[in-house]
């Protein structure tokens, strides 16, 4: 290969790539979340959310085992593709090729359709999962990496977003997030994993979130104040008493992990997405 | 911890019996109905006209599942959240539905009309629908197959496990809970 051509690659390859992670990640639920189930089935107070926990993990392993998805919202796919700047693509539009893997994928893996036409007036079921929600970044090297997200709605429509005033400081934004959690009680299907973005732009943020959300459970932010909030929210979360379904414990929270960016002078945007502990997703290298 | 087993369809003796934070195990029949569903049952009774299943004594579950790989009953099937369902809920009370299983927390209008028509809510653990499904011997669609995983199925379930939350005394488990293991420093 000419190696000012860099290298080339067929967008059929990303297809069978969002294929093959939409029929594994919602049936194998990531290493981290069940090393923090495990943790917490030791650690949580309650009886009851004691019980809970050990009944979720006896779902988590059905469902690994009986390649069943853990939890029957399969979510909206969110596809976030690296592609490496010396990377041609060729073969076909890169996105419909993203959207036919989803198709392929959430058909033959037998997962729900969650995804309406339109939001407010048909709002008809599109019966194959599409369009998926996709986000694409250039970046050095050659190579593509593909990440799949089966996002559910439970978690999904307890999130927040909020433009504070830069002398709201640590403390507002420590208010914003515990009162947050504390509103959404039950209805996220706690443990839950907090992914909170903090600075950027209004939407910006609200992806800083997300990507938070996706980040290893067991992972913290390199910046060591940062990493030192999550550890603050946790323990601050964990003292609402939500516990495990909402029934009352210890355990609300299996993470909280903080993303963040440099921001405008007036602006300290922060914004809160919710998992469940039956988080979905993955990446492949190509 | 204590398990009561209780069959469909309940009775208001049934009902009476039942206290939030109980552990139950259902057997006999649930019907499946979320979003879509709801809307289309209570413009029917608005209308006046019947409904595709009789609710009287009955249980709705607050699911849509995933399709059924060969050879299952049913796909996954964990609840979905409740409160979407809260516009609608109170006049099936009034029309005879005796329990409805979900996850989170529902409306005071809600709880209102539990206390009211004697019927009482139950929660599933979210979250686990590949273990709930596995309670779950029969499944067939009975009404609304246009709206997919959205519609109305009937269920034949042996030994379903939930926990009451709001019963006919106004009591509510996720009130009573986080009373309970709240820490919060209070500055």
């Amino acid at each position: 290969m000419n190696e000012s051509c860099g290298r080339i690659v067929d967008v059929n390859e990303i297809k069978e790539a969002v294929k093959e992670l939409a029929m594994n990640i919602t049936s194998n639920i990531p290493k981290g979340i069940i090393n923090a189930l495990e943790q917490a089935s030791i650690s949580e107070e309650s009886p009851i959310g004691k019980e809970i926990i050990c009944r979720i993990l006896e779902n988590h392993k059905i469902a690994r085992e009986e390649d069943v998805p853990a939890c029957q919202d399969t979510g909206v796919a969110m596809v976030f593709v690296e592609i490496g700047q010396n990377v041609k693509l060729e073969g076909g539009d890169l996105y419909d090729a993203i959207n036919e893997g989803v198709r392929q994928g959430y058909i033959q893996g037998y997962l729900r359709k969650s995804v309406v036409t339109d939001p407010l007036f048909e709002r008809v079921n599109t019966g194959d999962n599409t369009p998926a929600v996709i986000y694409s970044d250039i970046v050095p090297g050659n190579n593509i990496k593909v990440t799949l997200a089966a996002k559910g709605g439970g978690a999904e429509n307890m999130s927040g977003l909020i433009m504070l005033p830069p002398a709201a400081g640590v403390q507002g934004v420590k208010e914003f997030v515990i009162d947050l959690v504390r509103k959404a009680g039950p209805n996220p299907c706690p443990p839950i994993v907090v992914g909170i973005g903090i600075g950027g732009t209004f939407d910006r943020v609200a992806l800083l979130a997300k990507k938070a959300v996706l980040r290893e459970v067991g992972s913290y932010n390199a910046h060591p104040k940062y990493a030192q909030l999550e550890r603050e929210l946790l323990e601050g979360i964990n003292a609402l008493g939500i516990g495990p379904q909402g029934f009352g414990g210890r355990i609300t929270a299996l993470a909280v992990n903080i993303e963040f960016a440099p921001c405008h002078i007036a602006s300290l945007p922060v914004a809160c997405n919710l998992n469940c502990h039956a988080g979905s997703y993955g990446s492949i290298v190509l | 911890m204590a398990i009561i087993n209780i069959s469909t369809p309940l009775t208001d003796d049934d009902i009476i019996s039942l206290r939030a934070g109980d552990n139950i195990k259902i057997s006999g029949t649930l019907y499946t109905a979320r979003d879509a569903a709801h809307k289309r049952l209570v413009d029917l009774i608005k209308k006046g006209k019947d409904l595709p299943m009789d609710i009287k004594g009955q249980i709705i579950y607050y699911v849509g599942p995933a399709p059924e790989k060969p050879g299952q009953v049913i796909g996954s099937a964990g609840p979905t959240t409740s409160y979407r369902m809260d516009p609608y809920a109170p006049i099936l009370m009034e029309h005879g539905l005796k329990g409805m299983i979900g996850k989170g927390s529902r409306s005071m209008d809600v709880r209102d009309a539990m206390v009211k028509y004697k019927a009482v809510y139950f929660a599933a653990i979210g979250g686990a629908g590949a273990l709930l499904a596995k309670c779950v011997k029969e499944s067939e669609i009975i009404a609304y197959e246009d709206l997919g995983p959205e519609a109305i199925r009937k269920l034949t379930v042996e030994a379903f496990p939930v926990t009451v939350v709001n019963d006919i005394y106004g009591n509510d488990l996720y009130e009573e809970g986080i009373k309970k293991y709240n820490i919060e420093q209070i500055n």
